[in-house]
């Protein structure tokens, strides 16, 4: 078990079977003979750069001349001369008497969990006649498992556990302690009883098992396996896949590249592929979520609303009484329908009197064609999409700074970085791929520094682990700044030569002194200066940060103050250095880059930029509207002020994601003509005029760009379900509807419009894409990788220096006060993605989290007589909600936090829709609210 | 048919505060960090009797590691008893019947049955592997006291307690001074001896490794030297080969003498801190080790740091790579090789380790000098003194020092006063359980490294364990592979796997001998370390030289 052995690296000429091979000494027997190909057989081999080797199966045993015992190739590193012999009749009957030993353990191999394993091919490769002539070791070996054996475990909804299979190697060990880094599985007892446990010998589906079925991958018996091959007792695997695609995951930013298995179309597994985001890492959502794809409650049909269904604000349908309210039509008709409502707005009032909400689960074509269509066919600026409720913020601090809105570092830099700083994000939760990364980092012995306002497990990996008073983010940063500069441990080159303001910030700091700030964030001064003292020693310090940063009033001030931190200590530009603001979802990057942004054409391109527009009015054929267009919350507020009469909303689900639900569902309800494209009937469809069913991403080809800045193809993989259509094909179809005859026939069309206006596509095509499956963008060469690492040598500003920008501390929007005495929180669980659209109609995921929760810390719940598990109503100033109360040790004292995923008690209704004054982005991570038990109200 | 988790907690076992505030109290002043993780457990068993899954849980979120990494720690070592909420914990003191070959012979499982009968109400009985009492047998322990030559009454008058060590008679700091203690040591603190006249004469004395490896110790010295600062020393007192007890012999006579070889050895050497590790089997050395070293830091002898570390009843621990593991407070899993641990050992550090005896050997060798010691072989191609522990149908049982290379008949018949009246001798382990089993007719071959490998066995430890024709030779074999089996940490396949069906073939009284061959060859061959290597010498042996009949 002792950690990997690190041999330094230089060339060595040894034999293997007599062939002379020079090779890195650092590199293994077993890695170095299946270059010359051959084939040693492995159990507790990985045959994965994720995993460490460790030599216990023996499988892999070689001779070296002049040593006593057989070595396990996998462990073993040459040395000058050295002659390994990997096969002859020592090294063969040792081997064959390893798999002899091992099998007589199992199960016959057509009653184990999988009679396809790894193990069972390794076994079938050096042919041994097993005829059992060893005593079967436990209850189910040789036979068949027993049904409930003490060796079988089915409490876990996603993965099915035969112990009776194992042959303890400790790979789910690894997978689970050293790759993903989650240590739920360990290695129980000793001798024959060695074998995994979860926690305590907990049950699985009873342990702090996060279900990311690294574990399922790693395991070659199918000891662990996906329930979903298994039958009914998870004891025999009754499902084997007809078709292996590649695809990428449509959850969040992280951009995990997947392999699909699909039976008769259904999606029946999915592993992680070894995408430069994910390395072959996935987690719940990814592996075990893909079902909301066949979900039975898919749109197959456009519908059109009855003429007797009369919106308004507290309606609520759903998929089972939707029939009542609209009906089935054909696409023609909808299609037909959705345009002459919106060339009727547009004749009655004007373009401006229409918006559009994108998507950013969309593939970067779609997003690209419903900017087109919005400002090219409608003319107008009005198109928006949820960037606006995510990093709005941080996209307006990192343009004002630094001239580009992107993350200037992958994640995966976390490994070659000094110092970490992780504040306002929970990875764990929302970016779990990414979160094993830094993870990875802080076992090898990175910093990691987590500040948030609650405390979350990530902290057990930090270094500094602090939890300060929410909304208090500027007051504890610039305390940070303040230390930088009093005690002298900025840049002075870098500041001198890549960045303008830092006379200003060196006077307007001196106000934030930490032995001030520590009142304000209750941080002591101590931690304050401890950690900028070591994020601006280390060499190569990384800044992530997520929504907890960016929801704010003054999230734009938040985000400034970590950019400057960046800045004054050169933590830009260089290889484990820089600033990445995690992004949420799939393509929420692209999106963005792709021109779903009111303000701005693609790249990020001003609409007030006369040069720019011309160019599009050029290729457009067309004139455009010379003003910015309305974000999100400002349109939801010009419906009601009956400005804006008709939305077409792709993929978007406002009547759960935007603050304030009373006012936003109001103002949906308000609409003249809605147009909801979407593949499940959503909240906000239940306010629409006209649904198209579109194709989920499985169902469609495209491309998405993470939060790397990586742009990833995945092609489609299953046929939608009925009549549901591509999203581009939809968008196409209603641009040509209002008189466009837009001549796409494939969405690579689309791509290379894109490329004709994006510099940032420069040296990516498709056909590229196709080929690589990933380009990280800028690529200065189309033969050699894109720059994963930015701003080496100046910004892309006018002057091409970065803007230091000083922030004054103000306090949050609403504070707590005597009737609304606690703070409420929002933001996301593991199992469930934005608004739970997909994941509450994934079995796996929502059996984990099936109902609507308030998190509360013990203290506050014994303080308030209340009880865990009962229900609870709580309140803002906006609206109330029941829900269940969970019990959380990790929530800080004095807050409330609730997941915002949950249409039975939608935390929206709670929100408040005060805007950041740069981001437009309302602050969702502080409001006053209070908590009541249910029971004194009957 | 999956279980409904408690959503209104979040996922797994919840940290109950009552137990961190029982915990916090109860660990004082302990420091928190992974290493000192077992001692935490025993803190607990200690207390308890038992470590309750909620108490882990505790003890996880103090210690800053997972709920498992605590659990599977926990569950490798057999002194500690976990209990499940709602399951009836184990009475808080045990009664520990030794199950090792030299007490079986002397009825240790008729006694276990009386015991089990009689106490379990009131004790927690066991059956333990070999306690390290092989000349008292049957040995028993009753909570921290050894009982010797066990039996009911003498188990039932120790039943009222007390439960802590019986300290023996042993030399004193005072009178190890009086005899010249610690002077050698203060001579190489002073230079008045340079560390490569101490190798010098270390090497020439031709002492070797007595855990028994047979390593030459001053070859050892100069290798460790050779690596950069830091380093560690580890003191190997887990001396759990059955029969074997020179090493508790040695503690509970010379502490001191251990004590002076160990600093000798580390400073030498360059090692930043020692550390002791005694298995938990044998209380009164490391209350003794923890007295005596106490009052040597009061005379400021302590040149270098000593910590005390108890096992935690794990055979496999006396494996360097193993003990190292469980010093940093994780299983005691063998490590792969290379990298050896002189270069990549505690903490990843360079490290000495050396067994108990060779330790005592060094300032003797120091102050009378290296030929002294080499010339003490019983020929002249044997060299220096051994402690042989013997047990077993001898008349007088116990650690023998004698010349190294002296015949066992000679041993027996010098040393132990013969065979015991009526009994002849018929087989012996010369090396413990792990050195295999020879007839008698091999008892003029020398006992010394290097002379019983050719037939597939080896001196070890010196543990010797006379049988004789009243013995059933294979229930001993039968003894020493479920000992092994029951000892395999489990980490390799041969030996996890290879033990077990060894012993339940033995157990279907098969003699189908190349069933028997294959399963030595694999494990031979194919085992990580040396438990699983030689495990099988035994039965290997029980063909060779005893089915005939």
């Amino acid at each position: 078990m002792s950690s990997q052995l690190k041999i330094k690296e230089k060339k060595v000429t040894f034999y293997i079977d007599d062939i002379e091979v020079t090779s890195n000494s650092n590199e293994t027997l077993w890695n170095i003979a299946k270059q010359y190909n051959k084939k040693i057989p492995y159990l507790c081999l990985k045959d994965s750069n994720n995993y460490r080797p460790d030599g216990n199966c023996r499988a892999c045993m070689v001779e070296i001349e002049g040593e006593k015992n057989l070595s396990a190739s996998c462990i073993r590193y040459p040395s000058e001369g050295m002659k390994v012999k990997t096969f002859g009749a020592r090294v063969e009957k040792n081997r064959k008497l390893i798999f002899e030993l091992l099998a007589s353990d199992m199960p016959l191999q057509e009653n184990c969990p999988d009679p396809n394993s790894h193990f069972w091919k390794q076994y079938e490769s050096i042919g041994i006649d097993l005829n059992y002539r060893l005593p079967a070791g436990r209850p189910g070996a040789q036979s068949e498992i027993p049904v409930k054996s003490i060796l079988n475990d089915i409490s876990h909804p996603s993965i099915t556990v035969n112990l009776d299979a194992c042959i303890s190697c400790g790979l789910c060990e690894r997978a689970c302690r050293e790759v993903q880094v989650n240590d739920v599985i360990g290695m129980e007892g000793r001798s024959h009883n060695s074998l995994p446990v979860f926690d305590v010998k907990d049950e699985l589906g009873n342990s702090t098992c996060v279900g990311c079925g690294e574990c399922v991958q790693a395991c070659p018996t199918g000891a662990l396996i996906e329930k979903n091959f298994m039958d009914s007792h998870g004891v025999k695997r009754e499902k084997y896949p007809d078709e292996l695609k590649k695809s990428l995951c449509p959850f969040c930013g992280v951009g995990c590249q997947t392999e699909v298995q699909l039976l008769n179309n259904e999606i029946l597994s999915v592993n992680g592929r070894n995408g430069p985001a994910n390395k072959g890492k996935l987690c719940v959502k990814g592996r075990f979520g893909m079902d909301y794809v066949m979900s039975e409650e898919r749109l197959t049909k456009p519908l059109i609303r009855k003429k007797e269904s009369i919106k308004n604000p507290k309606i609520n349908i759903n998929f089972h009484n939707y029939h009542d309210h609209f009906e089935e039509v054909s696409w023609e008709e909808a299609l037909d329908f959705a345009a002459k409502g919106l060339i009727k707005t547009k004749s009655n009032f004007s373009g401006n009197a229409i918006a559009g909400f994108g998507s950013a689960k969309c593939t970067n074509e779609e997003a690209f064609l419903f900017q087109k269509l919005m400002r090219q066919v409608f003319n107008t600026n009005n198109v928006d999409h949820c960037t606006r409720l995510c990093h709005a913020s941080s996209v307006a601090a990192l343009m004002e700074g630094i001239g580009s809105g992107a993350v200037t570092i992958p994640f995966t830099a976390a490994e070659d970085s000094e110092c970490i700083i992780l504040i306002g994000a929970n990875p764990e939760k929302n970016h779990p791929v990414a979160s094993t990364f830094l993870k990875n980092a802080a076992k090898k012995g990175t910093n990691l520094i987590v500040l948030d306002v609650v405390k979350q497990n990530l902290m057990r990996h930090a270094s500094h682990g602090l939890i300060f008073q929410p909304g208090t983010d500027v007051s504890l940063l610039n305390a940070m700044i303040y230390t930088i500069i009093e005690e002298e441990l900025y840049d002075k080159n870098y500041i001198k030569t890549f960045t303008v303001g830092f006379e200003d910030l060196k006077n307007s700091i001196k106000l934030y002194s930490p032995e001030k700030m520590e009142k304000i964030c209750k941080v002591s001064s101590k931690d304050i200066r401890e950690i900028a003292r070591l994020y601006s020693k280390s060499s190569k310090s990384i800044i992530f940060w997520g929504m907890g940063i960016s929801q704010h009033i003054h999230g734009t001030d938040n985000a400034r103050c970590l950019i400057t931190l960046s800045l004054i200590t050169g933590n830009i530009g260089k290889p484990g250095a820089g600033i990445h603001p995690l992004r949420g979802q799939n393509n929420v990057q692209g999106a963005s880059d792709a021109g779903l942004i009111p303000m701005v054409y693609p790249d990020y391109k001003s609409v007030t930029d006369d040069e720019i527009r011309l160019k599009y009015e050029k290729e457009w054929d067309c004139s455009l509207d010379n003003s910015p267009g309305l974000t999100v919350v400002e349109i939801i507020n010009h419906i009601l002020k009956s400005n804006i009469k008709a939305m077409y909303i792709l993929g978007e689900n406002p009547a759960m994601s935007d603050p304030d639900q009373t006012k936003t569902r109001l103002a949906l309800s308000q609409l003249e003509h809605l147009i909801v494209q979407d593949i499940f009937f959503t909240e906000t469809a239940s306010f629409a005029d006209v649904i198209f069913p579109a194709t989920a991403q499985p169902e469609k080809s495209g491309t998405y760009t993470n939060s790397n800045r990586q742009i990833q193809i995945a092609k489609q993989i299953r046929t939608p379900p009925g009549n549901a259509r591509q999203d581009w094909e939809l968008i196409t179809e209603i641009a040509k509807r209002c008189g466009y005859d837009w001549k796409y026939k494939e969405v690579k069309d689309v791509f290379n419009e894109m490329s004709i206006f994006m510099n940032s596509l420069n040296n990516i095509t498709w056909e590229r894409l196709e080929k690589e499956d990933a380009v990280c963008y800028p690529s200065k060469n189309i033969n050699q990788p894109g720059d994963e690492v930015i701003f080496t040598d100046g910004f892309p500003t006018k002057s091409g220096l970065a803007k230091i920008v000083p922030v004054s501390f103000s306090e949050p929007n609403e504070l707590p006060d005597s009737k609304y005495p606690m703070i409420l929180t929002t933001g996301r669980l593991l199992e469930h993605w934005h608004t739970g659209a997909m994941t509450r109609r994934s079995y796996d995921l929502n059996i984990q989290e099936p109902e609507p929760t308030v998190s509360m810390n013990p203290e506050d719940i014994k303080k308030l007589s209340l009880t865990r598990g009962e229900m609870v109503k709580v309140e803002t100033r906006r609206g109330s909600i029941c829900l269940l109360l969970r019990e959380d040790r990790n929530i800080s004292m004095g807050i409330l936090f609730i997941p915002f995923c949950y249409l039975e008690a939608p935390a929206n209704f709670l929100t408040d829709s005060n805007l950041d004054p740069f981001g437009k982005i309302p602050e969702f991570k502080f409001s006053a609210a209070n908590v009541f038990s249910l029971k004194d109200t009957v | 048919m999956h279980t409904k988790r408690d959503i209104s907690l979040p996922k797994g076992r919840e940290v109950k505060d009552v137990k961190l505030i029982y915990l916090k109290k109860l660990l004082g002043k302990l420091p928190i960090k992974r290493d000192m993780l077992i001692e935490a457990l025993h803190l607990i068993q200690d207390q308890e009797g038992y470590i309750r899954k909620d108490n882990i849980v505790a003890l996880a979120e103090i210690f800053n590691l997972s709920m498992v990494e605590v659990y599977e720690v926990a569950s490798f070592y057999h002194h500690f008893d976990i209990v499940d909420e709602g399951e009836k914990p184990p009475n808080k003191i045990k009664i520990r019947i030794c199950s090792g070959l030299s007490c079986e012979i002397n009825q240790s499982k008729v006694l276990k049955k009386i015991i089990d009968e009689k106490f379990k109400d009131n004790f927690h009985v066991q059956s333990v592997p070999c306690i390290g009492n092989c000349d008292k047998a049957p040995a028993a322990q009753i909570g921290k006291r050894s009982v010797e030559n066990a039996d009911f009454n003498k188990i039932k008058n120790y039943s009222t307690g007390p439960f802590t060590p019986q300290i023996p008679k042993y030399e004193s700091l005072d009178k190890y001074l009086k005899r010249g203690g610690y002077k050698i040591f203060k001579k190489i603190l002073n230079r008045k001896v340079t560390s490569e006249e101490v190798i010098k004469v270390l090497s020439e004395s031709k002492l070797s490794g007595l855990g028994g490896a047979g390593f030459s110790s001053g070859k050892k010295w100069e290798i460790v030297k050779g690596f950069d600062k830091p380093k560690f020393m580890t003191v190997n007192g887990d001396e759990g080969e059955p029969g074997t007890f020179k090493d508790r012999f040695w503690i509970e006579n010379k502490p001191h003498q251990l004590f002076e070889g160990a600093l000798i050895a580390a400073h030498v050497v360059g090692c930043e801190k020692i550390y002791f590790y005694i298995r938990d089997e044998y209380p009164a050395c490391i209350e003794i080790l923890k007295r005596e070293l106490d009052k040597l830091k009061k005379r400021n002898l302590v040149k270098v740091p000593i910590e005390i570390r108890r096992g935690a009843g794990a055979y496999i621990c006396g494996e360097e790579s193993a003990m190292i593991e469980s010093i940093e407070g994780k299983r005691g899993i063998p490590r792969h090789r290379p990298p050896y641990i002189a270069e990549r050992g505690l903490f990843d550090k360079p490290t000495l380790n050396h067994n108990i005896e060779t330790l005592i050997w060094i300032p003797e060798i120091l102050e009378k000098g290296s030929v002294w010691f080499s010339s003490q072989g019983w020929t002249k191609l044997h060299h220096g003194l051994r402690s042989f522990s013997v047990s077993g149908r001898v008349k007088y049982p116990g650690v023998k020092i004698a010349p190294a290379g002296i015949p066992l008949e000679d041993l027996i018949n010098l040393h132990c006063g013969g065979m015991q009246d009526g009994h002849k001798l018929m087989a012996f382990f010369p090396g413990g359980a792990s050195g295999g089993i020879f007839p008698a007719k091999m008892a003029k071959n020398p006992m010394d490294f290097g002379v019983w490998e050719k037939d597939g066995g080896f001196i070890g430890s010196h543990a010797v364990v006379i049988l004789s024709d009243k013995d059933n030779i294979l229930n001993a074999v039968k003894n020493t592979i479920d000992f092994f089996e029951h000892e395999s940490c489990g980490q390799c396949t041969p030996c996890r796997v290879g033990l077990n069906k060894i012993s339940n073939l033995l157990k279907q009284n098969s003699f189908d001998e190349k069933l028997y061959e294959d399963l030595n060859y694999v494990m031979r061959d194919s085992s990580i370390c040396g438990l699983g290597q030689s495990a099988g010498n035994c039965i290997n042996h029980f063909f060779k030289f005893f089915n005939k009949n």
